[in-house]
Formats: structure tokens, C-alpha cells, sequence
């Protein structure tokens, strides 16, 4: 063994070796990841901001979202989803390729590195990638005049509280795959895309039915859009709210997070 | 032997009703190159993961360096080099990109990792490579790049799982010749492999493995001597005729074999018995006197090929 190889130092940093190297990998796409996480929702922002918001505001003015803009309604909404996707890509994918297509994380295992290590470095990974993406659209918000510098700043660890908390569960299930690839195709249209309209992200949830108001309260993207409404503009909502939200999004990610290093842990050492 | 660097005991592993490893004992000495020679399925990569410590065991007792890999996992992978069965190389990332993340993952500093990517390029002969994406890479390309990742921290054991097999014959040779080098700089060696030339050439001692259990333990020369005759006469009748002859040739030597298309006899001297033969008219379509492998080994040993 070389003399300089310090054990209890990779002990407390190895984490971050993996999460660096996940960092080295994503910037050979950085063109992509760029597109998907900013370009998408910016062409949401438009389209259905500025156009939808047209016939929104030329029907009801802003009496339906609680007197703001309908573009600067729905901008915390899509940075939050933003984060979620971009979370939801480097914690799946990676985790199926790091089991399974290229066996990555069996590497990484054979040196003091450990199952907890990796599944932590990967989701650190997965969180810069969107702290990164969120700062930019954040940056198109204010340059389009849809939010106003200040405490709306604050929409950014909102998204990204969203993101972590999705992706922490999503992690879990990646990790859990051992046959079916298909397993996601199936959560994008059956889970991620009836989140993406059900949790209060085009109107206020409370317009919904109640029978599909549950939808939008076991959503990551609907505690995580509240946050950063009542961040961007003074959208109205108690402190016991904002309570409720920091608590679920903050335990959903613990639970989500504990189970996926456990589920490393097993599959490394089978 | 003097203290070993590895000592395993009555080493068991189940996978559900399937019992993988069976009570396996051995122990490996500094410097030494050691061998698990196996068919498929014999126990051989269950056994590599355990000793990588990566894999828990179901009982017996394994210490690598005097620590238990179960409790010590961290500490144990620090001293160790894994060249596993299949590459897990980063295929998007460029060959010195995958030394260098790797030697991170030690904990190693750019400074040392940079030096020692520009020594492991020399040894695994990719210096025109450094900067190509390893998907880019031949097969035998991948391997040695597998194997000096593996030395990055330089470690104390090499573990080695089936290093060449899938490699066409002069990748192989290659492999052998680095994986030799290494041998001779006192680089202890583990290895698996079910080839008998691959374990012949590399290792100092062998043991065979046969559904999970040690069959026997010695050199190679030593097993060879123990279990097989000096030489081998392989002749062949013809598929019909082999069944036919069988029981005549039988008493012309000490002990046979026979395969589906050949009969294998054992003997001190392959051309006299060859001779023999032929003076009782009987006329092999092709005959072949070789020396002794391990192959056979296993064969007297297992009744079975090692490649089935």
C-alpha cells in the first residue's frame, strides 16, 4: 500500500471523491444537461406564461392567483420542476449504469470506498448539477422581468429542496432495479408527468376537485412550488404552512436518502 | 510458511439453498503468486469478492493482513489491487481520466496520481492512448488499462478474476508477460482462472476447485506429478470405433480417459505405448503425444474438462 493512503480521511471525504467524479462525468454533457434543464422549462415559460397567460388575464385578470402575474405564477412552479427533473436524471441514471450497464460503483467499491459513500456522492452530484441549472433559469427570470431581485432568491433552495426530496426516493427505486429498464419510461408517464400537472403548477391546487387535491399533497413539486411563491411574490401563506412544507420536503429526502444508501449498501455486498 | 498475507478457514458461502463456497481453506504467502484453478461456476469469483472484501461470507474465518474484511472493509481495499471478471472502466471517460478518478478514490494526491498515470501508461503500454475515451479501446486495451488501475495505489495483494479470458492468443500473451513483470517485482498475485496454460505460466501454487470445494493444492508441476503420468498418448478411432477399442487399450496403461472424441492415456512414454498400439493393428485415424497439463489434473480429479 503507498504510505500516504490516510483510511480515516477517506472515511470522512470519500463522498466527495464520488461526487467529484460524477461532476467529471456530467461535464462531457454539459451542452445537454443545459438544454433540458434550462431550455425546457424556458420554453414552457413562454408558451404557456406568456400565452396562456394572455387568455388567462384577458378573462379573469389575476382574481384566479391571488392577484400576481400568470407567468410569475407559474415561474416558481417550473424552476421547482426544473430541479426535480434534473435531480431525477442524475439519480437514476447513474445509479442503473453504476449497478448494472457499466458496473461503475462495483469500482469505486473495490477501493476504501463505501456503498453509503457512493450513494451520498451521487446525490451530492445530482444537487449541484441542479443548483447550477436552477441559478440560470433563476437568472432568465429576472432578466424577463418575471420575478424581482431580492427575497425571491429564495426560490432557488426551494426548487432544489423539490428536486432533492424526489430525487432521493427516485434513487431508491433506481437502486432496487435489477431486470427492467422500463420501470422509468413507466414512472415518467404514470407519476412524473400527472405530478408535473396536478400539483398546483398552472392554478392554485384548491381549484382542483378535492378528490385530486391528495395528488398535489404527497408532491415534492407542490410543497417545493408553494416555498418559492411565497418567496417570489407575498403569496399569502401561513408560517404553519411554510412549516409543513420545509418538514415534508426535508423528510422525504432524509427517508428517501437513508433507504438508498441501505439498498447500496445490500446490493454491493451480495 | 512465513506469517501470510492471506489465511482463509472453513470459508462457506450460501446463496439462498445454494452453496456456493464449501469449507474452503488456503492461505497465501508475501510474494507469492497464487492460483484458484476452476470450471465455471466453481466457486472461484464468489470466493475473489470475499477476498476483495466486498462480499459478506456465510462462515469460516478469512484475514487479509491480519483483519477480518467484514469489519475492516475500507481498511483491507486500501492495501488492494481488484482486477475484476468484467471491466467497469468509465467508458465516457479518457484512460488516464479513469486512473486518475480512480487514484482519488484512495484519498491519493494529484501530484502522486499524476506521476504514477505516467509510470502505469508505460507498464500497461496505452502512452499513445492517455488522452482516448476507454469505449474507444480494444478488448485486451481494457484489460491491461484494468490492471493499472488496479495499481494505482500500489497496492500489497493484485486480486485477479479470470484476467484474460474473452482475449484473443496474443493479448493473452501479452497479459502474461505484464502480469509476469509484476511477479517478478513481489507483487503478490491472486488469481482465478480456468485456463490450465494461464495458471501454468503464472502461478507458484494452485489450488483446484470443483463445485465449491478444494480438490487438491500443490505447484503445478507438483500437481501434475502427484496426478497425471509424465506424458499423454490422445488417439482417435473415430466417434464409432472409440467406444470399440476402448476395453483393448485399456490394459496397455496404467489409466484412461475417454472423451467424446478422444481417448486420453496415460503413460510414462507416449511413443512406446503409441508403438504398442500399433503392433496390435490397431490403427489410430490421429495420434498425439503431449506432456501432462493440469487439464488433466482436473480430469482425474473431477472426471470432467475444465472448459465444457
Amino acid at each position: 500500500m503507498n504510505a500516504s493512503i490516510d483510511v480515516p480521511q477517506i472515511a470522512r471525504f470519500g463522498a466527495l471523491y464520488v461526487a467529484a467524479a460524477r461532476i467529471r462525468s456530467m461535464a462531457k454533457w454539459k451542452t445537454i444537461i443545459a438544454a433540458v434543464d434550462v431550455g425546457n422549462p424556458l420554453f414552457y415559460l413562454i408558451a404557456v406564461g406568456i400565452g396562456i397567460g394572455v387568455l388567462v388575464e384577458s378573462n379573469s385578470g389575476t382574481s384566479g392567483t391571488n392577484g400576481i402575474k400568470y407567468i410569475a405564477f407559474i415561474a416558481p412552479a417550473l424552476l421547482a420542476n426544473a430541479a426535480i427533473t434534473g435531480v431525477m436524471d442524475e439519480c437514476v441514471f447513474p445509479v442503473i449504469e453504476g449497478f448494472k450497464w457499466r458496473k461503475l460503483f462495483y469500482a469505486q467499491n473495490a477501493t476504501p470506498i463505501t456503498g453509503r459513500q457512493i450513494a451520498i456522492g451521487v446525490y451530492l452530484a445530482a444537487l449541484s448539477r441542479t443548483i447550477f441549472s436552477v441559478t440560470i433559469y433563476y437568472l432568465f427570470l429576472l432578466a424577463f422581468n418575471v420575478v424581482d431581485f431580492g427575497i425571491s432568491v429564495v426560490t432557488i433552495p426551494a426548487a432544489i429542496m423539490a428536486g432533492g426530496s424526489f430525487g432521493a426516493v427516485m434513487m431508491y427505486f433506481a437502486a432496487k432495479i435489477e431486470k427492467e429498464d422500463y420501470f422509468f419510461n413507466v414512472m415518467q408517464r404514470l407519476v412524473i408527468m400527472p405530478m408535473f400537472l396536478f400539483s398546483g403548477t398552472f392554478f392554485p391546487l384548491s381549484s382542483m376537485p378535492i378528490y385530486l387535491q391528495p395528488i398535489g399533497w404527497i408532491s415534492p413539486l407542490w410543497h417545493g412550488t408553494e416555498l418559492g411563491r411565497e418567496a417570489a411574490f407575498d403569496y399569502g401563506i401561513s408560517t404553519l404552512m411554510i412549516a409543513v412544507h420545509l418538514v415534508f420536503l426535508l423528510a422525504v429526502a432524509a427517508i428517501g436518502l437513508r433507504l438508498s444508501i441501505r439498498q447500496f449498501e445490500r446490493r454491493l455486498a451480495k | 510458511m512465513p506469517h501470510p498475507l492471506i489465511s482463509v478457514q472453513g470459508l462457506t458461502k450460501k446463496f439462498d439453498d445454494f452453496i456456493a463456497v464449501n469449507g474452503v481453506n488456503f492461505q497465501v504467502g508475501k510474494g507469492e503468486s497464487f492460483g484458484l484453478l476452476g470450471p465455471n461456476g466453481a466457486g472461484k469469483s464468489t470466493i475473489m469478492r470475499i477476498l476483495a472484501a466486498t462480499s459478506t461470507r456465510t462462515a469460516g474465518t478469512v484475514e487479509i493482513l491480519d483483519k477480518d474484511p467484514e469489519r475492516f472493509g475500507p481498511l483491507v481495499r486500501a492495501h488492494l489491487g481488484v482486477v475484476p471478471q468484467q471491466d467497469n472502466l468509465d467508458g465516457e471517460l479518457t484512460v488516464s481520466e479513469n486512473l486518475f478518478i480512480y487514484g482519488r478514490y484512495f484519498g491519493l494526491s494529484k501530484r502522486f496520481i499524476n506521476n504514477k498515470i505516467e509510470e502505469l501508461l508505460v507498464f500497461a503500454q496505452l502512452e499513445e492512448k492517455r488522452n482516448v475515451k476507454v469505449e474507444a479501446l480494444s478488448g485486451g486495451m481494457k484489460r491491461r488499462l484494468t490492471i493499472a488501475r488496479g495499481l494505482v495505489s500500489e497496492p500489497d495483494i493484485l486480486l485477479l478474476d479470470e484476467p484474460t479470458t474473452g482475449l484473443d492468443p496474443q493479448a493473452r500473451h501479452i497479459l502474461w508477460d505484464r502480469l509476469f513483470r509484476l511477479k517478478e517485482q513481489g507483487v503478490t498475485l491472486v488469481l482465478t482462472t480456468h485456463f490450465m496454460d494461464e495458471a501454468e505460466q503464472l502461478c507458484d501454487r494452485i489450488v483446484v476447485m470443483d463445485k465449491g470445494a478444494i480438490m487438491a493444492e500443490g505447484s503445478p508441476a507438483g500437481l501434475i506429478r502427484e496426478y497425471s503420468s509424465k506424458e499423454v498418448l490422445e488417439v482417435r478411432f473415430g466417434s464409432d470405433r472409440n467406444v470399440e477399442v476402448a476395453p483393448v487399450l485399456q490394459k496397455m496403461c496404467e489409466r484412461m480417459e475417454t472423451l467424446p472424441d478422444r481417448i486420453l492415456m496415460y503413460a510414462d512414454d507416449g511413443e512406446k505405448l503409441l508403438e504398442q498400439i500399433t503392433a496390435q493393428k490397431l490403427h489410430p485415424t490421429t495420434s498425439l503425444v503431449r506432456r501432462s497439463s493440469l487439464e488433466d489434473v482436473f480430469l482425474r480429479l473431477t472426471g470432467r474438462t475444465l472448459i465444457e
